[in-house]
């Protein structure tokens, strides 16, 4: 096999598009706050389609319970999920640059962490921290693309997960009721199906703002 | 009278707070927006005025 350079594998990717897409998804720069469900399979789809930086973050560590949703495998299992995402997502693109931070995101780490983001997504499992980063997101970093999940539990009607958009900047994608609390599981298809439309959001934005997100 | 998620109501002089509770959410899973703009946590206690448009987004676990 040839050896595959940035040039081969930027060729690739755009070989897939009626116009090339790979140097302006290479010069964006996304951060993605939770590595479950929606985390790793949104980071899987922006690596594929050649992003140029993610930001990840998340303290948690990869269990056996994750393994029905999210993109890890048995022998990452007990590794710290900020760890173990950057090598399968090094596996997928090495071109991509990654910062992976085993940190818990609070209201006050936030704005430091994902400053230097184009598109902050959050994808978190636990409503409060959902609520807390859109908050802080809103108030701190009123400039960035922000795109959110809720409502993806459960095994109903697939085409119940859409995309909204809720101003300029606010995305919104998921069934908006289906709460993984009452008992209802994740499953892959549907996690998938809204960390589908967050990444498609993601590359929506950056491929119609370009390289320039302040136009 | 007060645009709520697109839907007219008569809850100006309510709070956002007593707002929330009478559509049963809980104010830590919400995000709240006024004309647009974001509306701090401290500022729950605002009473809406007639005209307001608001965004209320009450998130589900799950991810």
């Amino acid at each position: 096999m040839t050896e595959i350079t940035e040039t081969v594998f930027a060729e690739a990717v755009d070989s897939r598009s009626d116009k090339p897409i790979y140097s302006v998804m290479k010069a964006s720069r996304v951060g993605i706050a939770g590595l479950g469900g929606l985390g790793s399979n949104i980071a899987s789809a922006l690596v594929r389609s050649g992003i140029g930086h993610l930001t990840l973050a998340d303290f948690d560590t990869v269990e056996l319970s994750n393994i029905n949703r999210q993109l890890y495998t048995l022998h990452h299992i007990g590794q710290k999920k900020a760890c173990a995402l950057p090598e399968i997502l090094h596996e997928i693109n090495p071109f991509c640059d990654i910062t992976s931070l085993s940190v818990r995101i609070t209201a006050e780490n936030c704005k430091e962490i994902f400053a230097d983001c184009n598109i902050i997504i959050e994808a978190f499992d636990i409503p409060e921290q959902k609520a807390m980063l859109v908050n802080t997101v809103m108030e701190q970093l009123p400039e960035t693309y922000l795109i959110s999940g809720s409502g993806m539990a459960g095994f109903g009607n697939a085409n119940a997960i859409a995309t909204r958009r809720i101003t300029d900047k606010l995305t919104l994608c998921g069934d908006g009721v289906t709460d993984a609390a009452h008992g209802v599981g994740l499953t892959a298809s549907r996690v998938m199906i809204c960390a589908g439309h967050m990444a498609a959001r993601a590359v929506e934005i950056i491929l119609q703002k370009g390289v320039n997100y302040h136009e | 009278m007060v645009t709520i998620n697109g839907e007219t109501k008569a809850a100006e002089g309510m709070t956002v707070l007593e707002l929330l509770a009478s559509m049963h959410l809980m104010p830590e899973r919400t995000a709240v927006m006024i004309g647009g703009e974001i509306l701090p946590k401290s500022n729950y206690d605002q009473k809406l005025v007639n005209g307001d448009e608001v965004e209320i987004i009450g998130f589900v676990g799950g991810g």
